[in-house]
């Protein structure tokens, strides 16, 4: 089994590079049979990644420490839920995770479009196939998930306890999955650029898989700002981190262009900046897994140094070359078919949600590398989140009032009395929200304020929408309103996606600003039965927790202090809430055989009170100090007992640690608590759930049903204008 | 491991195999045609519902409608002559 996977990995390698010369080959001789066989070089390997991907998962469920990776990245005492994520912990599984996702997606869209596209395809099989061969080398030559131990240890490093979280099961295969489904229109852009195809049918038929990139990249954003909110232990969800601002590089020029590339649908506008974009999403794609990997910049997010950074470079070089090269020499053929009719235009609404988007971009790269810049020049300086949240908050306000304005403005050209037929509404909504906000006291911030009424402007904009979208079907169908809803949304997905998108938004970013702008945050030390008083909510410490965790093969897995917390609100309710400090051993050998239990990783988890107005969010750091003596002490023991045997050592150990766990619980020293009431947190998870159901909604294949009237219909009364005309 | 190397030999050279064609003629140029009839009909739809939900004028959706299905037609035009 050792051989098995670098052998897949070379066969994988041999693919890539194979399929690179029949693609090109087969589109240059006109040859569809070698056309046809570089396609399936991707599905087979898609088939041989997936077997090697499975030869390692299978190491690590079996816990083979004879595999490098598995005794640094698991242990005998990870549970198997976690040991299967453990592959992608490391920087060696992470990659092959990364280049099996880009062969999965790329099988399925060049399996979809395998009647389509003849001319484009095999370029953009070459340049995913590109991407293969890159990722695939670096498995080989310098990163290899396969590498094996002379002599296997006994037990495993483990896993990292800051990933046993359940979202890093899900998280970065989400992530992943939208960098590389980013690299599917980056590859078709440059085919149809190649070409010369740059008609309306490679954005066509990329668009759904820029949506799913859009989609997935989102939730995998989302569900990281959660990860970071319940394990990190400092009670954010957001730090301006160069790894979450990697990923957030390419969503946003993503957006942009899910907007922009409307206009070019409609109205054959806007090619070179679409195509552009496009292909600075998938060189944003490439530079994010280029800072988690490299260690040029340092983030807990990232896999710390490594040897990777010289190649990434050469691969970004060299595609924002080839794409500035491309761009530049088919600019006759990127003439826009069309100028933009007036300036009040859902076009030109676009074009400023576009600037703005970019400009957020912008903003984002240079805080990202400015430290790196200064430090170039020999005067390293930060840009720290309140330089982007100063700059950034703005754009998101500008950004939030744009999504409830475009949808109230006519494609190519609105008239003024439309607009005020169209606005009174939402206007007067957002008046009314803004009124009653000053008269309840909320005045604190005024970029909040903003915030809630730009909210107010956006729901009340898309719902107006709806109830005219609503009553236009039933006007024409005598439908229920639920029944004419549902058939609306139906028949105009991609729209009603979007608008509720836009609702999304709105909610997430009202979580944002009322949690930013309106917490409230103590650090305090408790003795039991000490009370601390924050907003509304008194917090007791009731009793000190210890326990020992044992893993499912009996052996300890990890030692728990914490807290029992008793949480009396203003009106009398009750709860309790639990948070503790998860002490994880660590192998170093120079530790003892108890300090080892406390000298390694540790993990905080959090006591939350989660609800709709606020969240109360608790952690516990509980000191050691006391323990310490003892500690020593069974040390200074174990290193005389050399005569115990094994079994009497690990029983004799398991004693002293219980020992140790009572002494805390039943002489806690004072425990220092953070506590944190932030106001809406929970707007934020919930605007992302609708965010991504309006994707979803937009995502959802339009049956036959819905394509009728542009085929038989439709067509009949083209055919019927055009005998009037 | 050589039955995994085997099938992905065979699935890859299975074209090769086969007798290939050529590409027919105008294939591209009409999947182009096609697309931007697709989305011509689409802003058909779009216009309709803009006017429906009165972000248009009558008179203005009107005039748009005329112009756009003008559009579809010139399309239809261009497709009928390639086939």
């Amino acid at each position: 089994m050792a051989l098995a996977g670098p052998i897949c990995l070379a066969a994988a390698l041999a693919i890539c590079l194979y399929g690179i010369g029949a693609s090109l080959y087969g589109a240059r001789a006109g040859r569809r049979e070698y056309v046809a066989s570089g396609r399936r070089s991707v599905y087979a390997l898609a088939g041989v990644l997936a077997v090697a991907m499975a030869i390692l998962q299978a190491a690590f469920v079996r816990s083979d420490f004879s595999f490098e990776l598995v005794a640094t990245h698991s242990s005998s005492t990870t549970p198997l839920f976690y040991r299967l994520t453990a592959v992608w912990s490391s920087q060696e599984g992470s990659l092959l995770l990364w280049v099996l996702l880009l062969a999965l997606w790329s099988s399925g869209i060049l399996f979809l479009t395998r009647r389509r596209l003849r001319e484009v395809a095999p370029y953009a099989t070459a340049v995913l196939l590109g991407f293969g061969a890159f990722f695939c080398g670096l498995l080989v030559f310098l990163e290899s998930p396969f590498t094996t131990l002379a002599a296997a240890p006994a037990e495993g490093s483990g896993l990292n306890p800051l990933l046993r979280h359940p979202s890093m099961m899900i998280h970065p295969p989400m992530l992943y999955s939208g960098y590389t489904l980013f690299a599917v229109p980056f590859a078709f852009a440059i085919g149809a650029l190649v070409t010369r195809r740059l008609g309306p049918e490679w954005i066509r038929a990329t668009r759904p898989f820029t949506l799913a990139a859009w989609f997935m990249l989102g939730i995998g954003i989302v569900l990281g700002a959660r990860w970071s909110y319940m394990e990190l232990g400092w009670g954010g969800y957001w730090a301006w981190d160069p790894v979450e601002n990697a990923s957030l590089m390419p969503w946003l020029t993503g957006t942009a262009f899910l907007h922009s590339v409307m206009i070019q649908e409609k109205r054959g506008m806007l090619k070179v900046w679409n195509v552009s974009l496009v292909l600075a999403t998938g060189v944003l794609a490439i530079l994010g897994t280029f800072l988690v990997r490299s260690g040029i910049l340092e983030s807990i997010h990232a896999f710390g140094a490594s040897t990777l950074g010289i190649p990434f470079l050469v691969l970004i070089g060299l595609m924002i070359g080839g794409s500035i090269a491309l761009v530049a020499s088919r600019s006759a053929s990127l003439r826009s078919e069309h100028r933009l009719d007036s300036l009040l235009s859902r076009e030109a609404a676009f074009l400023l949600n576009n600037l703005v988007l970019v400009a957020l971009c912008f903003v984002v790269f240079w805080g990202t590398f400015f430290p790196l810049i200064t430090e170039a020049l020999g005067n390293e300086q930060s840009f720290g989140p309140p330089t982007f949240n100063r700059i950034v908050t703005p754009l998101a306000l500008i950004l939030v009032l744009l999504s409830g304005i475009g949808p109230l403005i006519a494609w190519r050209r609105a008239t003024v009395a439309n607009l005020r037929r169209n606005f009174a509404l939402p206007a007067g909504a957002a008046a009314l929200v803004l009124a009653a906000l000053v008269a309840a006291g909320v005045t604190g911030s005024v970029r909040a304020l903003l915030m809630f009424t730009f909210a107010g402007f956006v729901l009340a904009a898309i719902g107006q929408e709806l109830w005219r979208g609503v009553r236009a079907r039933r006007a024409m169908s005598r439908d229920s309103v639920p029944a004419a809803l549902v058939a609306l949304v139906r028949r105009n997905r991609r729209r009603y996606g979007g608008y509720t998108v836009h609702v999304g938004i709105a909610v997430l970013f009202v979580g944002v600003a009322a949690s930013s702008a309106f917490q409230d945050q103590r650090l305090v030390e408790l003795r039991p039965g000490q009370t601390e008083r924050i907003d509304g909510y008194a917090v007791t410490y009731e009793r000190p927790t210890s326990r020992l965790v044992a893993a499912s093969n009996g052996r300890l897995e990890r030692i728990d202090l914490g807290a029992r917390l008793r949480v009396r609100r203003g009106d009398g309710a009750v709860q309790t809430l639990d948070t503790y400090k998860s002490y994880f051993p660590s192998t170093s050998p120079g530790l003892g055989p108890v300090s080892r239990f406390f000298e390694g990783e540790a993990t905080t988890e959090v006591g939350l009170r989660a609800g709709v107005r606020r969240d109360l969010w608790t952690a516990v750091a509980p000191s050691i100090d006391r323990l310490l003596p003892r500690i020593e002490q069974g040390d200074k023991v174990f290193a005389d007992a050399t005569e115990l045997s094994e079994a009497d050592r690990g029983a004799f150990l398991a004693e002293a640690l219980r020992g140790l766990s009572r002494s805390y619980a039943d002489s806690p020293p004072p425990a220092t608590f953070r506590l944190i009431v932030s106001p809406l947190v929970t707007w934020i998870w919930l605007g992302a759930l609708i965010v991504f159901a309006g994707a979803a909604i937009a995502l959802s294949p339009a049956g036959a049903r819905a394509r009728r009237p542009a085929t038989a219909a439709g067509l009949a009364r083209v055919a019927r204008e055009l005998e009037r005309a | 491991m050589l039955v995994v190397v085997a099938v992905a030999v065979l699935v890859i050279s299975a074209p090769l195999r086969r007798r290939g064609g050529r590409e027919a003629a105008g294939a591209a140029e009409r999947a182009d045609l096609e697309a931007a009839r697709d989305a011509k009909y689409a802003e058909i739809r779009d216009a309709e519902m803009d006017y429906r939900t009165g972000k248009l004028s009558e008179a203005d959706w009107r005039a748009l409608d005329r112009q756009l299905r003008r559009e579809a037609v010139e399309l239809l035009h261009r497709l009928d002559e390639l086939a």
